[in-house]
């Protein structure tokens, strides 16, 4: 035990800061928590909040996979309003090329004992009215889950506090370093270790780190009650998602348990400005309306947008700082976020303690790329 | 123009003056609560001038639409919650 005040602080009240704090507290750990502004208002609030396996590459699909496995075991606990339900993701298929597409994904899932089912033109229009004529098929991945997000945040960080952890929000911090963190009212925290969970917000206060914001738009209808009722993914989306043009558009959507549509996804890089793009936002409804044709008929309520902490090699920083014995990252999760918080809390206790984490956790040390994190050594 | 038109609210016969909103003709014939809020609350018109959302009917099938912006035609059929 550190003779410091808190055995860790925990920078950050995103989803990835909570699940962390959630899990040092339960370790017995001192903990703080110190958010700029409120509890998950940055991605966490802006994301559509689903928890899906992914399979773009074997580490992205091993922290995703056991951060499922997080989410299923926790899901009992889940107060109402974090609103999680198992819909299950259908990735689509237009077209012969993204039919093989599809047939090479339900292998590699089905070859690492995911559950999954081949939905032909008729099985696929069956499940989903709405959908139009003509699509090739879907791969159903029954087992992938929705929550909404600042919920689950708040959810987790009232475990920690359960169990000790201390909570300042509304505090921002002026610059960590070995010894602690010092907010900008000028108090100072000392702490055994210094975790910084702020996503997009990383660099400020580790100015250097490769990660870059990367804007994203959403939609919100209005009630409409089985218009889908699995979140529909298209299966070029990792296209989208891995493409490192300006900008990319590729079709997602989710039912929530309210009847309302979350309508996505756009991707864009090099854009500051938080405003809702006209031309982005027409960009990705004609993709949902080539989708589902009828959506065109229903109406949007709110549209925002919301930026992604995003990594070169697409791959989330977890892990010590190179060259810094008492400071860490949890950052850089892209757009999986909220399914990769378990995974992720449980990876960076793993380091703290010095314990053997569940799955590899070299993929995603922060050391494994030196461009990444060409920290100034200052801190 | 007809003087008259006629429509369905709630799977019942009404005639309005033609050039009627569907909010007037839902008023008319005494439904004040058109719709239920997320929470399964009634609600009613606030503003009916297409600003607040309340008032929104099902109209033809089509949920979730303005009753105070769309006119009373012949053989529209009118749902609220």
């Amino acid at each position: 035990m550190s003779p410091r005040a808190y055995d860790v602080i925990i920078v950050g009240a995103g989803i990835v800061g909570a699940a962390c704090a959630a899990e040092c507290a339960k370790e017995g750990m001192r903990v703080a928590v110190v958010e700029s502004s409120c509890v998950g208002g940055g991605a966490t609030a802006a994301g559509m909040g689903h928890i899906v396996v992914m399979d773009d590459s074997d580490a992205q699909f091993a922290l995703t996979r056991y951060s499922q496995c997080l989410w299923d075991q926790l899901a009992d606990d889940l107060p109402p309003e974090c609103e999680f339900r198992r819909y299950g993701t259908i990735w689509i298929a237009t077209d012969e090329e993204e039919l093989d597409h599809l047939r090479r994904k339900e292998q590699f899932y089905r070859e690492r004992h995911v559950p999954v089912e081949f939905l032909d033109e008729r099985a696929l229009a069956e499940a989903e009215p709405n959908l139009r004529e003509g699509l090739r098929g879907g791969l159903l991945v029954p087992n992938d889950s929705v929550v909404y997000p600042p919920c689950a945040a708040r959810f987790l960080l009232e475990r920690a506090r359960d169990r000790g952890a201390v909570i300042f929000v509304g505090r921002p911090v002026a610059r960590l370093d070995e010894q602690g963190v010092t907010l900008r009212d000028g108090s100072f925290l000392p702490a055994g270790a210094i975790i910084n969970a702020t996503g997009t917000w990383a660099p400020e206060l580790m100015p250097g780190l490769a990660i870059k914001k990367r804007k994203g738009h959403l939609a919100i209808t209005d009630r409409y009650p089985g218009f889908v009722r699995h979140q529909l993914v298209e299966v070029g989306y990792l296209k989208s998602a891995h493409a490192h043009e300006a900008s990319s558009i590729a079709f997602n959507i989710q039912p929530r348990p309210t009847g309302q549509l979350l309508i996505g996804s756009s991707r864009q890089y090099d854009v500051e400005s938080s405003d809702v793009s006209h031309a982005v936002l027409a960009r990705m409804l004609a993709r949902a309306c080539a989708y589902l044709p009828r959506l065109a008929e229903l109406s949007i309520i709110r549209t925002w947008t919301g930026f992604r902490a995003a990594t070169p090699d697409n791959l989330p920083l977890i892990g010590p700082l190179p060259g810094h014995e008492h400071l860490y990252l949890a950052t850089g999760h892209e757009g999986l976020g909220i399914t990769t918080s378990l995974g992720t809390a449980k990876l960076l206790i793993a380091h703290l303690l010095k314990r053997p984490p569940a799955i590899p956790p070299e993929p995603y040390l922060p050391s494994r790329m030196e461009s990444l994190t060409c920290v100034k050594s200052s801190l | 123009m007809r003087e008259v038109v006629t429509l369905t609210i709630n799977h019942t016969r009404v005639e309005v003056p033609a050039g009627t909103t569907v909010l007037v003709a839902l008023l008319a014939n005494g439904i004040m609560a058109v719709r239920r809020s997320v929470s399964g609350e009634p609600r009613g018109p606030l503003c009916g001038i297409g600003v607040c959302f309340e008032c929104r009917v099902t109209i033809n099938d089509r949920p979730h639409c303005q009753s105070c912006q769309v006119l009373c035609e012949d053989g529209m059929d009118v749902r609220t919650e």
